[in-house]
């Protein structure tokens, strides 16, 4: 951890920190979702279940759009103010998203 | 429903848009544009990415492929929910660098290269022209379905007229809309919002017709899904590759197409509302997806065998006599088609201008950006000119294509094209150590092997590449086959093309940056890309600024237009304390125009033209290097010259010295004259005078003694005067006969001392000799040697001004040279005068009392040099000092 974060942050600067995390695993987290169908060979199953496989990938798509609408909520005031002095990390969190990139 | 119906209504429903746009564009420039600038436009505007394509050739590609369909919005449901990483950091970045397309992005990324510009707008037209085609196909294809029931049935009387009546209408519209104000941050509200009414009638439709199949034409929903599974699309094979392949690529394309970055980035109003689409946009998706497979799988159920599958959203309302939904729906995809096409003509109408007529035309011309010109008016023509021909392009391309290939296959080939963008775009917002010249490679590769495997291939057999090479490859190397690289063969084309692209593209991308020196102007501009977040003021400063403030008004108004341009100076003059429209032009204030200046004409051609003004153009590594050398070179010259002027100096300081010493010499000389006339004359006078005393008769013979006597001294004294100054010269002609003997020093010495006591015998003066070390013999001259003792002790009676004078004598014997040291208490010889001594005539005070004539040390420093040794004054002895040197043994 930087020497200039502080090691305890308020309540909500952790709440919003933690969002943060959040919003950039939800990609991940969709994709693995999504990519699940590779192990599945419609035409080879003996009953037939593209239906199913078609509520699945609706389903999944339906929790990646709450999950992105409650983030996107909750992360709003930290676009407004991402200067905002209570949290310094902010920026040190913009600036290392490349790592993982 | 009758034809002419169909068109009236289509008519109508153009008005209406031209309407709203017009509306919106009023209320914008009133200042009220507060709602058309709502994240909910914002995300309704982003619906571009749903065109005719998706509008009818999902269905068809669901009929045909089964779910695979889904990948196409899948890839962006992904990118937008993970907003945070890439969607945020490229507004954030076209805001503050004022990028206006895809092209601008990464030319001003990478050092506001225009060749990269030009690569990638050369690129993106070439990807966007079949996606454009492609629009006009599925309009004109539709008004057919409508068609079908005239008497001509599917045959319009004049397919191609249609398309060429749609192409000349939307260039119409694009142009009134779309080019009407040239700052790109000013936004096109008109279109967005035209776009945005047009994205809700898409939506509408398609549900309307999902709705009307699942519950009007099949019983409800638990009926559709037993129709699918009894349906032949249950049979379609998952293929992994093309699963995760598709996904990959829409995910890219959504960030690299170039209208999609021209709603997403550029008319971007505000970042909060990406925040919004996060989660609004992939709604929108799966909204549009929602209905597409029971569509498919009923219309594939009740529809006759043959019927095209891309025209079930049209087909089955009709042949289910729902007039009034087809119309509906033809409506749809008219919308899908239209605003696509709009938003593609203008942002590729940007690039081209900006990256290819503008430059252009700023290189022909000779003058520079201050000769005048109208170049507002250049730009807004060269943008117009631009929108048709890149109409025109995708209406020569459907009439030669004949609009026969499946709307999905076109599609797919154009994302892969663009694609190709995203190494260079993804790597230049994360890596500081991108350059431009790995991303040059990395495109050219990309581009080169997307248009060898996919683009020409896809005119079909014996189309751009005939069916030899295809099948043996060129010139017969198989492992070139366009659809199997290296000798792997038998993947999709689609899949083989995007894998080899993609992957060669990033790796040229990826070497040749780490084999290559960015520029000073590209090293900062990664920074500002990359640290976006880090900083809030722009990069590339200029550093100097000649640039006039009126020049660079006058350059501005004619891109800016005068009003905007104005408005501009004044508050940024305001910003600086300063009443009208002038503000100094501080870097600061520059950096700020380039930027607002790049938004209307593109980063690089911005920068050409400030640096034209400016004075100071793109300083190269190649500039401060030869700089450097310059300074080194200065540098060495001066040190030169500095070197060679100290040599002067100390010459001078040398003549100058030996000036000052000629001049005291000279000055000497002249009192000496005149104290040797003073010195003859004395005597001469009293001779006279006394000589006349004597002629008198009756003179007693004691006082004619005396007066013989006085007259006798005074010839004396004046013989030893004329002797001196003979015996100077004969020393100094080195005529001398020496007198070889050999005595004791110290009994010369000792005469010495002796002889001299008679020199003001009135002083108490005290000698201090150390006898046991005097005694030694010398071979020389003695008469002379005594007479140079004799001076120098003399000297110490005469001018040492102690009260109680001492002269100490000390004799040392150095080898073959024995030093004899007279020293006495007194207050010694300035230093000025230490150097003239020696001289002839040097007297040091005003000589009355000293009796001589200021010959005595010449003499004695002839007579040394006479003898093999020299005499010398003896500094810092406390007194006056003088050191006589002399060999043992006089070599002879």
């Amino acid at each position: 951890m930087p020497h200039n974060q502080p090691l305890f942050l308020a309540r909500r600067s952790y709440r919003r920190r933690r969002m943060m995390d959040a919003v950039r695993l939800l990609p991940a987290f969709g994709a693995v979702l999504l990519m699940l169908p590779l192990l599945w060979q419609p035409a080879d199953t003996p009953e037939p279940d593209t239906a199913h496989g078609l509520v699945y990938l609706f389903a999944v798509w339906l929790v990646l759009i709450v999950a992105a609408l409650s983030l996107s909520r909750g992360l709003a005031p930290a676009l407004l103010a991402p200067e905002e002095p209570v949290s310094p990390g902010t920026e040190a969190d913009a600036g290392g998203e490349g790592g993982a990139g | 429903m009758p034809f002419n119906i169909l068109v009236a209504v289509s008519l109508l429903y153009v008005v209406v848009l031209f309407g709203v746009a017009f509306v919106a564009e009023r209320r914008a420039r009133g200042g009220l544009a507060g709602w058309l600038r709502s994240p909910l436009v914002y995300t309704l505007s982003l619906s571009i990415y749903c065109t005719a394509w998706t509008f009818y050739g999902a269905v068809g590609y669901a009929a045909r492929s089964g779910l695979e369909f889904l990948t196409i919005y899948l890839g962006p449901t992904l990118v937008f929910v993970g907003w945070w990483w890439v969607l945020r950091k490229l507004v954030r970045i076209g805001r503050a660098q004022r990028v206006t397309s895809i092209a601008d992005l990464i030319s001003s990324r990478y050092g506001k290269s225009n060749f990269l510009g030009v690569l990638v707008t050369l690129m993106a037209v070439l990807a966007s022209t079949p996606y454009i085609a492609l629009q006009l196909q599925s309009v004109t294809l539709s008004f057919g379905v409508f068609a079908s029931d005239t008497p001509e049935g599917w045959a319009l009387p004049d397919q191609g007229a249609t398309a060429l009546w749609l192409a000349a209408g939307l260039t119409l519209f694009t142009i009134l809309f779309g080019t009407r104000n040239l700052d790109a941050n000013e936004r096109h509200h008109g279109i967005v919002m035209a776009i945005a009414v047009e994205a809700v009638v898409k939506l509408v439709a398609l549900l309307a017709v999902g709705i009307f199949v699942v519950w009007g034409v099949a019983g409800g929903v638990a009926d559709v899904l037993a129709r699918i599974d009894a349906s032949a699309i249950s049979d379609w094979n998952l293929k992994p590759g093309r699963w995760a392949g598709l996904t990959f690529v829409s995910a890219a394309a959504i960030l690299t197409l170039p209208r999609m970055f021209q709603v997403m980035v550029v008319e971007n109003a505000d970042e909060r509302h990406v925040a919004t689409a996060s989660w609004a946009f992939p709604l929108y998706l799966m909204l549009m997806s929602l209905f597409v497979v029971p569509i498919a799988v009923v219309g594939l159920e009740i529809m006759p065998a043959g019927s095209n599958p891309d025209l079930f959203v049209l087909t089955i309302p009709l042949s289910a006599g729902a007039g009034k939904l087809a119309l509906l729906a033809f409506l749809g995809g008219f919308s899908s088609a239209t605003s696509m096409v709009i938003v593609a003509a203008i942002a590729l109408a940007t690039m081209v201008s900006n990256h290819i007529v503008t430059p252009l035309w700023l290189a022909l011309r000779v003058g520079s950006a201050r000769a005048p010109g109208d170049v507002r008016g250049i730009v807004l023509m060269s943008r117009r000119l631009s929108i048709g021909a890149v109409l025109a392009l995708g209406y020569t391309y459907y009439h030669l294509s004949g609009g026969s290939a499946a709307l999905a296959a076109i599609g797919l080939i154009s994302f892969v094209g663009a694609a190709q963008v995203l190494p260079a775009m993804i790597g230049g917002i994360y890596w500081r150590g991108a350059t431009h010249v790995g991303a040059a490679m990395g495109l050219i590769t990309g581009f080169g092997i997307w248009l060898y495997c996919l683009f020409l291939p896809s005119f079909g057999a014996d189309g751009l590449i005939s069916t030899q090479v295809m099948a043996e490859g060129p010139f017969g190397i198989g492992w070139l086959r366009p659809q199997a690289l290296f000798g792997i063969v038998g993947l999709d084309p689609l899949l083989h093309a995007l894998f080899w692209s993609i992957l060669l593209n990033t790796a040229t991308f990826l070497i040749g940056s780490l084999a290559s020196f960015p520029g000073p102007m590209e090293r900062l501009q990664g920074v500002a890309f990359v640290n976006i977040f880090d900083q809030s003021s722009g990069p590339g400063g200029w550093v100097k600024s000649a640039a006039e403030a009126e020049d660079l008004l006058s350059m501005s108004q004619r891109i800016l237009g005068p009003e905007e341009a104005q408005r501009f100076f004044q508050a940024q003059a305001a910003a600086q304390g300063k009443l009208g429209f002038l503000p100094d032009p501080t870097p600061d204030f520059i950096a700020r125009l380039e930027r607002q200046l790049a938004g209307s004409v593109g980063a690089a051609t911005s920068h050409a033209m400030i640096a034209q003004l400016s004075g100071g153009a793109t300083v190269s590594v190649q500039d401060l290097i030869a700089v450097a050398g310059e300074a080194q070179q200065i540098k060495e010259y001066s040190a030169q010259l500095e070197a060679k002027s100290d040599e002067l100096a100390r010459t001078a300081r040398a003549l100058r010295e030996a000036n000052d010493k000629l001049t005291d010499l000279s000055v000497q000389k002249d009192a000496f004259l005149s104290q040797i006339s003073h010195e003859l004359r004395t005597p001469m006078t009293s001779i006279r005078a006394f000589s006349e005393i004597l002629m008198e008769v009756d003179l007693p013979d004691e006082m004619r003694t005396k007066y013989a006597g006085i007259i006798h001294d005074e010839t004396r004294r004046l013989t030893r005067l004329l002797d001196d100054l003979l015996d100077l010269s004969v020393l100094e002609n080195r005529r001398v006969q020496s007198n070889i003997g050999v005595a004791n020093l110290h009994d010369l010495l000792s005469k010495a001392v002796t002889s001299a006591s008679n020199t003001r015998p009135d002083r108490a003066f005290v000698v201090q000799r150390d006898a046991a070390s005097e005694h030694m013999p010398v071979f020389t001259d003695t008469d002379r040697l005594l007479q140079v003792f004799i001076n120098i002790v003399s000297n110490a009676r005469k001018y040492c001004d102690a009260e109680r004078a001492v002269l100490r004598i000390e004799v040392k014997k150095r080898g073959r040279i024995v030093e004899i040291d007279f020293i006495d208490n007194g207050s010694g010889i300035p230093k000025k005068s230490q150097a003239l001594i020696f001289e002839k005539f040097a007297r040091l005070t005003d000589t009355s009392h000293a009796g001589g004539a200021g010959l005595g040390l010449a003499i004695c420093r002839e007579i040394m040099a006479n003898l093999g040794g020299s005499i010398d004054y003896l500094p810092g002895q406390g007194g006056a000092a003088f050191r006589v040197r002399l060999p043992l043994k006089r070599a002879s």
